[in-house]
């Protein structure tokens, strides 16, 4: 399609899966522009970092642009990485492709490095260097040219990543219909766009909140549904089993998206799947697509660890231990949808993308 | 089944009977009714079969059977089974012949074999016999062709409709006799359908009998390409090879079935349309590869009916046999004649080395050729790779690795520019071999060492079964990084592989556990991590890998440990299999009777003699895909459901390698 509005990665997705047809992506497309584009960066900043010429810049600018991004409200923490680094490439002073590798390696490191128990911090930073990179015409084209190439993949990437909760929100709304109950674990902004579209939509449903300790993000989603006028009864952890045949799906968000086609979320989220999948509750996933990452745990011990202390409100004795892992790991065959901003997708299709983009 | 029920068009499948049966009782009643037998007389895994009106057989019925004298359409009612095959001794009996068709049917016989069979007819049609006879009214129909006449049913009230040994048309090898159904394979294939069963005869016996039949098939014979196929020599002639290696070739093509098509000439056709694997229960195949054969196989007897379709020799005699031909083989190179010999006495295996055996031995053969005056270099290359695989083919079945080996050169040999000379082709393609071994083999091996080490931490019991160089090659080099961890080793006879891979772990000071296949679920539980090895993985993420791989899996998996298959890309195939039947290797059941080391074991000496005594040595076996969690890949790690992406992605990088 010569469709300027409808970037290359898209028009590879149609032609691979037809998931995401045309007329489909435009209303996805104007759905996100509803939104204000966030305010381009304030120039001075870049300048004064462009005018020294130094080493030690460009990964300085880095956490800097990465911070700036980051302080726009709702956006993610990896759009914001993916924004930092495009701005990595466009004020990159290298001449050569191998120099900007270089810088752009360098930079995507102490990104990575900023939060190493971020997975999609991480897969964010990994799927960008092979997505801008990944052009064969690269070697072809004089520098300059080359460079205008990468800046608009990087850019691309960027939008996407940034519209990809609307996509997904679009998505999902086949899949509520009037009159059911979803059951939601921690707080993902992600869910939380589908749901206030849904209710945009006049949606009749309600929802059932896990109280989601120790973040208490169980609380906190009660408070933002509330404002929607949506229905919302809050559950404690305990209680999912007892409250799950009332229930019609389940929704969650993702950390990260793993190669198996399972999820890293927050704790908790397995034994709701396994309580879902044993009373034959669907369980759906909604994750942008940047979260694919290249892990494949086994079992739970096998993820990196990301650790948060619990507070029972009450002192502990030292001689007890806590178990105060943060996030747990869901295996495919509990999921039943992922929703993505490439289309609603099987587990197994994880595998499939991350290995025709590492091919 | 409700035997009023009107007769179908449609032609059966084929019905195979499988496992035991008690011969049900025989119907005196006279043929009429043989449903009315109904279950009391079915083993339970025989799928009753309708009925067949008469009008059928004779519309299925061979118009080659000329000489069938005005044949009357079998007495369906009596159906027809001829039971032959399932039987328990089934392999042992001739075909049951109709009786009625003696009268015939000697006159079509010309060999003498068949004659005994026939009279014997109605005397064999008789318990011995087993199953399905009588009762059943297995319609054998659509087959046999004129063959079915027999107006007269015989005396015994038995339905045996014969299918008649119609020598002149060729056997089609037990299968007829063996299925019931008329099948649409039946009424493809040229042969007549008669079913001979295979006696408990002599090779002699056998041996007469098959060349009366070809004689007689050479004689009576319309077609006229039969006839290329009966009067070569005993070498091996690479242009009249070339047919088994495309078979061969295809074997990555989704296609077990036996191979019912016509059978074309051969240099002509056989370029068209893939060919099937060689289904080894079509005689009349089997006696042309033979003749063509450079190793000279004998069959074993006592074969296991449901493994009928895959080759089996007596192995006893096939190394001596081929050493001494050496100085007889101008048509094959010595390299690849060396490469044949190791296979067959079991000196190099495992798919990776079988593998780099045989491309180093087309390394030499390339270097070594020369392109005869009037030829083309690409094709009688071509050719004369075809003839080496089909040696190497007689020597051992190839593995999926070789088969994608072999593909991957004749594909290079096809793009080579016309415009090389004849020493630069063979540069050329020395170091596509080359680099192919050195990419797809070795350092792939690297890679998926460098990802799988990642999954062992300190602590672990890691389990692994037989030998695989892949997982030895982990094993070892997580032992070099320093990582505390012990392994138990799960063998299993006849190969005892196991003992290998122990005796090279310990070596290098690695704390080892051996156990033989049988304790598996006794040590299940002290381990964290299953490490396999595969000789291919197919598309739909089943595991193809030596026999006793599937216990392990699934025994893991009930007890929820993981299990990691260790298999580089290049094996990978795009072949579907649901279970370890359809394709398969049988190897030398003499092995299985004897116990190393233990002589007073022996229980089996004689087994061959012993009727209803067969021997089962299966090589492979194929592991479900819901019990590997992994595959470790030069690709990274993923998750079978990713095989047949792969599968994609490879064959397409293929192109421009």
């Amino acid at each position: 399609m010569a469709d300027p509005k409808i970037s290359a990665y898209y028009q590879t997705r149609m032609a691979h899966f037809g998931a995401v047809t045309n007329d489909w992506l435009a209303q996805a497309q104007s759905a996100s522009a509803i939104t204000t584009t966030p305010p381009p960066p304030s120039p001075p900043p870049t300048a004064a970092t462009l005018s020294d010429p130094s080493h030690q810049k460009p990964s300085f600018s880095v956490i800097d642009e990465f911070n700036r991004w980051r302080k726009q409200p709702d956006l993610a923490e990896a759009v914001a990485a993916i924004r930092a680094l495009a701005a990595v490439i466009r004020s990159s002073m290298a001449t050569t492709m191998m120099q900007l590798e270089i810088e752009l390696k360098s930079a995507s490191d102490s990104l990575k490095s900023w939060d190493t128990t971020s997975i999609s911090l991480t897969a964010a930073c990994d799927l960008f260097m092979r997505y801008v990179t990944r052009t064969a015409a690269l070697e072809y084209e004089d520098f300059n040219s080359a460079k205008s190439r990468l800046i608009e993949r990087a850019d691309k990437f960027g939008e996407i990543s940034y519209t990809a909760r609307k996509v997904i929100a679009m998505l999902s709304q086949d899949f509520i219909f009037n009159g059911c109950t979803i059951l939601v674990h921690g707080f993902s902004r992600v869910v939380l766009e589908v749901l206030k579209l849904a209710a945009q939509n006049k949606k009749l449903f309600r929802v059932l909140c896990t109280e989601g300790r120790p973040d208490r993000t169980g609380l906190r989603l009660s408070n933002e549904l509330a404002k929607l006028d949506v229905p919302v009864k809050l559950v404690i952890d305990s209680a999912v089993a007892y409250t799950m045949d009332e229930v019609d799906m389940v929704f969650v968000g993702a950390d990260g998206v793993v190669e198996s086609g399972g999820i890293i979320n927050m704790m908790g989220t397995y034994q709701i799947a396994m309580v879902a999948k044993s009373m034959s509750k669907p369980v759906y996933v909604a994750a942008e697509s940047y979260k694919f990452a290249r892990l494949y745990p086994l079992d739970q011990k096998d993820l990196a660890p990301a650790l948060r202390p619990v507070d029972f409100g009450v002192p502990i004795p030292s001689k007890v231990e806590v178990e105060c892992s943060a996030r747990d790991y869901t295996p495919p065959q509990y999921l039943t949808l992922l929703f993505t901003d490439l289309g609603v997708l099987t587990p197994s299709v994880v595998s499939d993308e991350l290995i025709q983009l590492y091919l | 089944m409700d035997t009023r029920r009107a007769p179908r068009a449609v032609i059966d499948p084929k019905v195979r009977k499988v496992g035991f049966f008690a011969p049900p009782e025989l119907s005196q009643s006279g043929l009429p009714d043989p449903i009315s037998l109904p279950s009391s007389s079915l083993s339970p895994v025989m799928i009753p079969p309708p009925r067949h009106s008469s009008e059928n057989l004779l519309h299925h019925a061979r118009p080659l059977a000329p000489t069938v004298p005005g044949a009357s359409s079998v007495s369906i009612e009596g159906s027809v089974v001829a039971g032959g095959s399932y039987g328990s001794s089934s392999e042992l009996f001739p075909a049951p012949m109709s009786p009625a068709s003696s009268s015939y049917s000697s006159s079509r016989f010309v060999g003498g074999g068949d004659g005994d069979y026939c009279l014997n007819g109605a005397a064999v049609a008789s318990p011995g016999r087993g199953g399905g006879k009588a009762a059943t009214s297995f319609p054998r129909g659509g087959f046999e062709s004129p063959a079915v006449k027999a107006s007269s049913v015989p005396a015994s009230g038995l339905t045996t409709v014969s299918v008649v040994n119609d020598s002149s048309l060729g056997i089609r090898g037990r299968e007829k006799a063996d299925n019931g159904g008329g099948s649409a394979l039946e009424a493809k294939d040229q042969a007549t359908n008669s079913k001979q069963k295979k006696d408990k005869t002599t090779k002699a016996e056998r041996r007469a009998l098959q060349e009366a039949q070809r004689a007689a098939k050479a004689a009576a014979k319309a077609e006229g390409n039969k006839a290329s196929g009966t009067v070569t020599s005993g070498t091996a002639k690479p242009a009249k090879a070339i047919k088994p290696p495309h078979k061969v070739d295809n074997s990555s093509v989704a296609v077990s079935e036996k191979k019912g098509c016509d059978r074309p000439p051969e240099k002509d056709r056989k370029k068209d349309v893939p060919q099937p694997r060689m289904q080894y229960d079509d005689e009349s195949r089997v006696e042309k590869a033979k003749r063509r054969a450079v190793v000279k196989q004998t069959e074993a007897r006592n074969r296991v009916e449901l493994f009928r379709h895959l080759p089996q020799y007596e192995h006893g005699s096939l190394l001596p046999d081929l050493e001494a031909k050496f100085f007889q083989l101008d048509t094959v190179h010595p390299a690849v004649y060396k490469a044949g010999l190791q296979y067959l006495s079991g000196n190099i295996s495992g798919s990776n080395a079988r593998c780099i055996a045989m491309l180093q031995a087309f390394q030499d053969a390339i270097r070594d050729y020369r392109v005869p005056p009037e030829k083309t270099f690409v094709r009688d290359l071509t050719a004369k790779i075809s003839s080496y695989v089909s040696f190497l083919i007689e020597c051992r079945p190839l593995c999926i690795s070789m088969g994608n080996a072999i593909k991957f050169l004749k594909t290079r040999i096809a793009k080579l520019p016309l415009t090389l000379s004849e020493s630069e082709s063979k540069a050329s393609l020395h170091s596509d071999i080359e680099r192919f071994i050195n990419e797809k083999i070795i350092l792939a091996d690297k890679v998926i060492v460098k990802h799988a080490v990642t999954k062992i931490r300190d602590g672990d019991v890691l389990l692994t079964y037989g030998l695989s160089s892949a997982v030895e090659m982990i094993l070892l080099h997580a032992h070099k990084l320093g990582k505390q961890f012990r392994v138990i080793i799960v063998d299993s006879r006849p190969q005892l592989r196991g003992k290998i891979l122990l005796r090279r772990l310990v070596e290098k000071g690695l704390s080892c556990t051996y156990t033989q296949i049988n304790a598996l679920s006794y040590i299940m539980h002290e381990v964290t991590r299953v490490f396999l090895g595969a000789s291919s993985v197919l598309s739909n993420g089943t595991v193809y890998s030596g026999v006793g791989t599937a216990c392990v899996a699934m025994i893991a998996h009930s007890f929820r440990v993981p299990v990691l298959v260790c298999c580089e890309a290049y094996k990978f195939s795009e072949r579907v299999q649901l279970d370890s039947i359809c394709s398969n290797e049988l190897g030398d059941p003499e092995v299985i009777s004897k116990v190393l080391g233990r002589e007073d074991v022996n229980y089996l000496d004689g087994w061959a003699n012993t009727e209803n005594l067969q021997l089962l040595n299966l090589i492979y076996d194929a592991t479900p895909s819901d019990y590997i969690s992994m595959i470790v890949t030069d690709y990274g790690m993923v998750p079978p459901t990713s095989v047949p992406v792969i599968v994609r992605e490879y064959r397409r990088e293929q192109l421009w390698i």
